[in-house]
């Protein structure tokens, strides 16, 4: 890996980007050769999965040592040289975490149709980045989203309010990454949960804590590369064997039309209850039609209005380059997000034909790796050896495997698929170190987004303007790691609600960040009283309504007139009489066990689609109460007019 | 969110040149509307087409949306470029 020196031999780096990972792709695939001959030789697996991963660990922390910096515009937006490509590669991977990587195609898998709601929503979002806000944040020149809303907003109290939005929907969000690095390593290096938490945490620093924006930069793109590869590459050689075709996007279409086949067969011949069994691609099964699309619309705009997000915008070199890296972070967002359908299709198809209708003794034996991890349960109990499932099974009366017999965690719809295709060791470590990279990308870009807003907007904006350069860099390094120790100190604990929250960041985001910025950058007529109006009132009802709905389910039923949710047939999730009538009916803080925990609300609305009542509450304020006062000044007009420009200088010039 | 202030010291040729950003603005959310929400609301219709084994209600949502959207973006960015250039507003290449 060259080195991006510090200034003036910059450019030679920036010229030579397509050399240079070039270069660095090669190297990967040479090192996944190495390692699939070392497997041939006789090399442990175990052995393998440590090289796979501490080796691509210590390839991004050697990027993020070169890339370190003593300047703060290179710290916070990478010195805005980052071309548009490369920008969207970088973006590719701060997107796409593990819930991504490892998640969605369980997700798909478990829901069938229904699960296309997330597909859907985590990329249509990026039209929003690009027509309403992105560029013309860009244009302003800011080094993170609190700035803008500082300069557009007469000051301070509102920048305050913006850096409390960003930490509140960043902060749980990277407790959820952390987390799943702690998953992947414990499953496939057998640490302990907890210590592989804090060896994650290791690498994520070494990524990000000299070189700041920049060094995540570079270190994001050689993860994209690694990520997709590691998640195209199962796929590409099953599809070949299976359908003689290495497009498992085109191929998997077959499996559908099988998998609907074998679905009625199933229901035929008594293998499966016609009610329990829904058919994968039938849509509104599992959500009502309300929060499919709820759930589309929340994480739309809420992509729109994440600071991690928009933040990578700032690094490119010009307002063009900014669109067009947005278009270029959804192509390589696509290639993974496309693809997730494929495996869901693949190992659903396997399960419904090589797993259920089989006799119990000639079960697969792939399953039994998952099986010892508890992830895979046939009979209802855990599919650890053919023994274990015989047994299970003669206890439950059956000697063949039915519906109701088998259940998978979604996580190993991903892992496991190398093993279902028979490939060698080496594939799944790639797949493992993919998800490393993955949960890693992420969480880099996530703890700098906090460090950022605590370090520029709360430190040097509100305690210390005159702080000098290296004092300044300094705070920001110490509080990004006091960060990340608290995340992944949050996340050792194992919090219950961990998945959910990532869907609550998105909601709380859309309900902070987004009527402020589209109003600020749209309408010129937005006052300052009007955007705190409405960040407060937006961010404070969502806010609000999950918090009383997941934990405070009583009160909201008695004091908020909270109804049941509905389940898909139209009928209520709760028979609320009787559970307000239940002894534990007004407790607080529940558990996720409480019979009407997330089960109550308004409208309908699930607490991940908190959003959608929260932002219209933030529109609303933000054009009412800025109607009431006097329009804002002339030069406050014209510095908008400024930012709807992208000719000229940046309308924000930060000294270095 | 159109922009009407009459006080406003704005020259013409900016004006111009953000109402002609602003339509295009609604053009790409119309797109955006229909590609994320609309047609899927036909889904369950659309799901009795079979295409080389996609029922099209599930191919809309699986791919077909995905790939608009990423066609649109870099329409997007050239029609904003094109428009940016025409009012002299564009950033020197």
């Amino acid at each position: 890996m060259a080195t991006p020196a510090q200034t003036s031999g910059g450019n030679d780096f920036i010229n030579n980007l397509g050399k240079i990972y070039g270069m660095y792709t090669g190297g990967f695939l040479a090192f996944v050769v190495f390692l699939a001959i070392l497997e041939q030789v006789g090399v442990p697996n175990r052995v393998l999965g440590y090289l796979f991963v501490f080796f691509t660990i210590a390839v991004y922390a050697i990027i993020g040592v070169l890339s370190r910096t003593a300047q703060v515009s290179e710290y916070y937006v990478a010195g805005r040289r980052v071309p548009a490509l490369y920008n969207g590669m970088a973006t590719g991977a701060d997107w796409m975490s593990a819930a991504s990587f490892v998640g969605m195609a369980g997700t798909l898998f478990l829901l069938g149709y229904d699960g296309l709601a997330w597909v859907l929503g985590w990329t249509g979002g990026y039209v929003l980045v690009s027509v309403l806000v992105g560029p013309y944040l860009r244009k302003f020149g800011a080094y993170t989203v609190p700035d803008f809303m500082s300069f557009r907003f007469g000051g301070n109290f509102a920048r305050f309010l913006a850096v409390i939005v960003l930490v509140c929907c960043s902060f749980t969000y990277v407790t959820a990454q952390i987390y799943g690095t702690g998953i992947i390593a414990s499953r496939f290096l057998g640490m302990n949960f907890e210590v592989a938490v804090f060896v994650g945490l290791a690498g994520i620093l070494l990524c990000s804590m000299l070189g700041g924006m920049r060094a995540v930069t570079w270190t994001q793109i050689a993860q994209y590369i690694v990520l997709i590869v590691a998640y195209l590459t199962p796929i590409v050689i099953l599809s070949t064997q299976k359908y003689g075709l290495p497009i498992p996007q085109l191929t998997y279409g077959q499996a559908i039309a099988d998998i609907t086949a074998r679905e009625a067969a199933m229901v035929k011949d008594g293998l499966a209850a016609a009610g329990a069994l829904k058919p994968h691609i039938q849509p509104w099964l599992n959500y009502t039609p309300l929060n499919f699309f709820g759930i589309i619309f929340c994480m739309m705009v809420g992509t729109a209005s994440l600071p991690h997000i928009l933040m990578r915008y700032f690094t490119t070199p010009s307002v063009r380059e900014a669109r067009q890296s947005v278009a270029w972070s959804l192509f390589f967002i696509f290639l993974l997000y496309f693809s997730a359908p494929a495996y869901a299709a693949f190992s659903k198809l396997e399960v419904y034909t090589n797993i259920i209708g089989r006799n119990v003794t000639d079960i697969r034996p792939w399953m039994f790796t998952w099986g010892e991890l508890g992830l895979i349960k046939v009979c209802g109990k855990d599919a650890a050896s053919l023994q274990a499932v015989i047994d299970a099974c003669k206890a439950a009366g059956t000697q063949v495997v039915r519906f109701q017999d088998f259940s998978i965690n979604t996580d190993v719809i991903v892992l496991s698929t190398p093993e279902i295709a028979g490939l060698p060791y080496v594939i799944s470590g790639l797949v493992a170190a993919g998800g490393l990279a993955a949960a890693l990308s992420t969480a880099d870009g996530l703890l700098l987004a906090i460090a950022n807003a605590l370090s520029h907007d709360i430190y040097y904006k509100m305690i210390d303007p005159n702080a000098p350069t290296v004092k300044r860099l300094t705070v920001a390094r110490i509080l990004l790691v006091l960060v990340a120790v608290c995340a992944a100190a949050t996340a050792a604990t194992k919090p219950a609600d961990i998945l959910a929250m990532v869907g609550w960041a998105f909601s709380l985001a859309m309900a902070g960040n987004f009527p402020a910025l589209v109003m600020g950058i749209w309408w010129k007529r937005a006052t300052t009283a009007g955007a705190i109006a409405g960040i407060i009132g937006g961010f404070g009802i969502a806010l609000g309504y999950l918090v009383v709905s997941r934990y405070f389910p009583g009160f909201g039923v008695k004091y908020l007139a909270m109804t049941s949710l509905p389940n898909p047939a139209g009928n209520p999730l709760v028979d609320l009489t009787k559970a307000m009538a239940a002894p534990n009916a007004m407790d607080s803080w529940v558990p996720a066990t409480h019979p009407m925990a997330s089960r109550v609300g308004w409208f309908g609305i699930n607490n991940i689609a908190a959003g959608l009542i929260g932002m219209p509450v933030g529109f609303l304020l933000i054009y009412v109460v800025s109607l009431m006062g006097k329009e804002p000044s002339k030069e406050m007009q014209a510095f908008v007019d400024e930012i709807r420009k992208p000719r000229g200088r940046t309308v924000l010039q930060e000294k270095d | 969110m159109s922009q009407q202030t009459t006080t406003s010291s704005t020259s013409a040729n900016d004006q111009a040149h953000w109402r002609k950003t602003t339509n295009l603005m609604w053009i790409h959310l119309a797109i955006w509307f229909f590609f994320g929400y609309i047609i899927h609301m036909f889904a369950p219709v659309l799901n009795k087409i079979v295409i080389a084994g996609f029922p099209l209600g599930f191919y809309m949502a699986a791919q077909g949306s995905l790939i608009a959207f990423v066609v649109q973006l870099f329409v997007f960015a050239k029609q904003q470029d094109k428009i940016d250039r025409e009012f002299g507003v564009a950033e020197d290449d």
